[in-house]
């Protein structure tokens, strides 16, 4: 039995894929272990690999599948902790307490993610102006460290490291296990409303007017300019009261025995996603809704988890692959540097279908955690190389220009100068970690690409 | 009615106990590794609210293992099935025979004292199921793993046995000879050949012991396989690099 199996790696958007030594543990030895077995190369752990970019990538190093580190260890029903090894996944859980009448408290848009992933990127939902971010909702986090220790931290013990650890990107350490405040629901269906939004001032509109909902997020047209620029669809809904029916008609129903099937089996051809293909399936996805407001019972999957029915969805971009940029800007009245970035897109054309927007609520978060005040928006783009990088470049600009930030989570090219100026705590984290692994045996390419790892090696 | 588990570390026991906890069962999670045999068994608990227990067990410590089966009815109350899934592939034929020692004790030896033990106590109550994991390396002995190949092929005899002896006593026996599956023992191996998930695994044998079957393969085309190569002549096969 051999430990490290050498396998080619991506993330989701399948750019870069790089060769690493993997092993799969499927227990806590097995990763002390590995630790130890790494020789002199540098480690990272890697979930589900749903991050993007290069986060859980380590050209040439050694990398911990974690998937199989999946025991649910201990849960209270009185309160709804739960404390899991990192590789239990959102949809694990999902299945596992939803009939109990508990959901996770923060939900990313796909359920294949590890609590470990959600924790180093300290993920956000559509609830993020209610709720906050993942961590926020992590009280202790158990930590294999760089020197072979478990530490068990949170914010009385070794709270620096907790601090570090959560939106720490995997450069703390491994992470072993960790408690989740999972919240009570009724039951398994969300009480929704779209809204057909004409622009941009409009969705700020909506979104203003939809404080008493929970969860909200919007699709965005980005191949509109002109006055019908930010066109797009509004959802905004709630987990339903107890005694709720579904709406005739609604997918959720039929969804679990369709699910299965629709699988996109290989690569499309990379013309697929082109600027006229874009442009239709935009308009097409647009019209569907009726001016107006709609209102619906839906079953949760198709609420929060839309892109999870189709597996493998990542492969219609192409064996190209596809980029995912993603920012954050603070609130500005307005709303220069949106208008910036989609203007930007509309001018070179390489806009794509899935562009999303929402407003995040005021709580900061520290350390590499991405969410800030202001407003996100997240856009896939087919892989079109050397145009597509420059493009990216020029909104790095605006979106620090205006003091935001893009979400490393989703990144495979951001500068490290970019970087270090959209990120104001990075010394203080770099402290920490440099503290606990000062030979940084934890390392990802991206962390190479932005200066945080490998610099003193 | 409660389920014990042997061998519970594989991820196709692990499965396996999913699969009855899922159902109901009080599971017993024995395995070599007792710290976690713990996780595991609390894992099952957390999941499916049934009790569960756990225990260091280790296939070679045979004198123990009539006790062990009466310390595992002592806390969970009767055995309703009993899951051999334990085994040790070993270094190959090509390492000492310490190493063919230990696949043979683990494999063979170990596998039929504890279903001794608890075929002695089922026997006794007319009730129960026994499930062997075997391999399909156990129907043809072949130069990469005939020691492997040869201790599953054995515990394979000795469960048609154990099967016509048990079942005028209401005992019922299930072999089940296994293909790839993606487990520890599989991981980055290059097989040419689709590697089941030790979850499809777990659901396949858990539809088998339902409606009680004397055995099978999983994945199940390997039956086919196998069958052509029992059908090839010695004369033939034993000049084969397999
Ligand atoms: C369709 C889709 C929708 C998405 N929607 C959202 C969204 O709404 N909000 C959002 O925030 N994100 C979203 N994401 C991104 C995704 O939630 C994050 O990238 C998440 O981190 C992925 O988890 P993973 O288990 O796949 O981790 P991976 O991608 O495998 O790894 C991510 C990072 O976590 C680290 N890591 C993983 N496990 C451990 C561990 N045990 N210990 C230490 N470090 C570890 C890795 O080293 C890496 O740095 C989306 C992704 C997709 C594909
Ligand atoms: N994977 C395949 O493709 C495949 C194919 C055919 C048959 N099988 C059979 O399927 C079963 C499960 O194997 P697996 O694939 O899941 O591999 P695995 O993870 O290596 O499982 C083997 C299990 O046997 C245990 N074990 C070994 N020696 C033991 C001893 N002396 N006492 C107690 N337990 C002992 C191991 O315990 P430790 O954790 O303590 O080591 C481990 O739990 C085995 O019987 C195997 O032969 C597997």
């Amino acid at each position: 039995m051999e430990r490290w199996s050498e396998l080619e790696l991506h993330g989701w958007g399948r750019y870069p894929r790089l060769r690493s030594a993997c092993t799969r543990p499927e227990r806590v030895s097995e990763v002390h272990a590995a630790l130890a077995d790494r020789g002199a190369d540098p480690l990272l752990a890697h979930g589900l690999g749903r991050s993007y970019g290069d986060a859980a990538l380590l050209e040439g190093g050694k990398v911990v599948l974690t998937r199989r580190l999946d025991r649910m260890l201990d849960f209270d029903p009185a309160t709804g902790w739960v404390r899991c090894e990192a590789g239990v996944s959102i949809e694990d859980l999902v299945n596992t307490f939803l009939p109990r009448g508990f959901f996770p408290p923060v939900v990313p848009g796909t359920q294949f993610v590890t609590l470990g992933g959600a924790i180093a990127n300290d993920i956000h939902g559509k609830n993020h102006h209610v709720d906050g971010t993942f961590c926020d909702h992590i009280r202790r986090v158990e930590l294999l460290t760089a020197a072979g220790a478990v530490v068990v931290c949170d914010a009385d013990h070794e709270p620096e490291l907790f601090w570090a650890t959560v939106g720490g990107l995997g450069l703390t350490g491994l992470i072993l296990s960790c408690e989740l405040k999972l919240v009570p629901v009724a039951g398994p269906l969300i009480e929704m409303e779209s809204v057909r939004v004409e622009n941009l001032d409009h969705f700020f509109a909506v979104s203003a007017e939809s404080a008493a909902f929970t969860h909200t997020v919007s699709w965005i047209d980005c191949v509109a300019r002109g006055k019908s620029m930010g066109r797009g669809i509004f959802m905004r809904g709630r987990h339903a009261a107890a005694g709720a029916q579904a709406s005739p008609g609604v997918l959720g129903g039929v969804i679990d025995a369709v699910s299965p099937l629709m699988q996109v089996p290989m690569d499309a051809p990379n013309w697929l996603m082109n600027k006229l293909t874009m442009r239709l399936f935009n308009e097409a996805y647009y019209r569907k809704q009726p001016h107006g407001t709609t209102a619906q019972i839906s079953h949760y999957a198709p609420f929060f988890f839309p892109l999870d029915f189709v597996r493998d969805w990542n492969r219609v971009y192409g064996d190209r692959g596809l980029l995912q940029y993603q920012l954050v800007v603070p609130p500005d009245p307005q709303h220069r540097a949106i208008r910036q970035v989609l203007e930007a897109i509309t001018e070179t054309g390489m806009g794509s279908f899935l562009a999303v927007i929402k407003e995040f609520g005021d709580r900061a978060h520290p350390g590499l955690s991405f969410p800030q005040p202001g407003v996100t928006l997240a856009l896939d783009f087919p892989n079109h190389g050397r145009p597509l990088l420059d493009l990216l470049d020029r909104l790095d600009r605006v979106v620090l220009d205006a003091g935001g930030r893009v979400y490393l989570g989703k990144d495979a090219r951001l500068s490290r100068a970019a970087f270090e100026q959209m990120y104001p705590d990075l010394d203080r984290w770099r402290g920490v970690r440099d503290r606990w692994d000062p030979q940084h045996v934890f390392q990802s390419s991206l962390g190479r690409r932005l200066g945080l790892s490998g610099v003193r090696r | 009615m409660s389920v014990l588990i042997l061998g519970a570390t594989s991820r196709i026991a692990q499965q396996l106990a999913h699969r009855f906890g899922e159902a109901g069962h009080a599971i017993f999670v024995a395995a070599r590794d007792a710290d976690e045999a713990a996780r595991i068994a609390a894992d099952v608990a957390v999941r499916y609210r049934v009790p569960t227990a756990s225990a260091g067990f280790d296939a070679r410590a045979f004198e123990g293992h009539p006790a062990f089966v009466a310390d595992v009815e002592a806390q969970l109350g009767a055995l309703e099935v009993a899951i051999i899934a334990f085994g040790d592939m070993g270094a190959g034929p090509t390492a000492d025979f310490a190493d063919a020692h230990r696949v043979i004790d683990v494999n063979f030896t170990g596998a039929a004292s504890i279903a001794e033990a608890v075929a002695t106590v089922m026997e006794a109550r007319g009730d129960g199921s026994i499930i062997g994991l075997t391999s399909v390396a156990g129907d043809r002995g072949r130069q990469s793993n005939y020691v492997y190949g040869s201790a599953k092929g054995a515990f394979g005899l000795y469960l048609q046995g154990l099967r016509n002896r048990l079942f005028s006593k209401g005992v019922h026996v299930m072999t089940v000879k296994l293909g790839f599956v993606d487990t520890r023992m599989t991981f980055g191996m290059e097989t040419g050949l689709p590697v089941a998930s030790p979850e499809a695994v777990s659901r396949a044998l858990f539809r088998a012991w339902e409606r009680r079957e004397d055995a099978l393969y999983y994945p199940r085309f390997w039956g086919g396989i196998m069958g052509v190569i029992k059908a090839i002549p010695e004369r033939i096969f034993k000049r084969l690099s397999l």
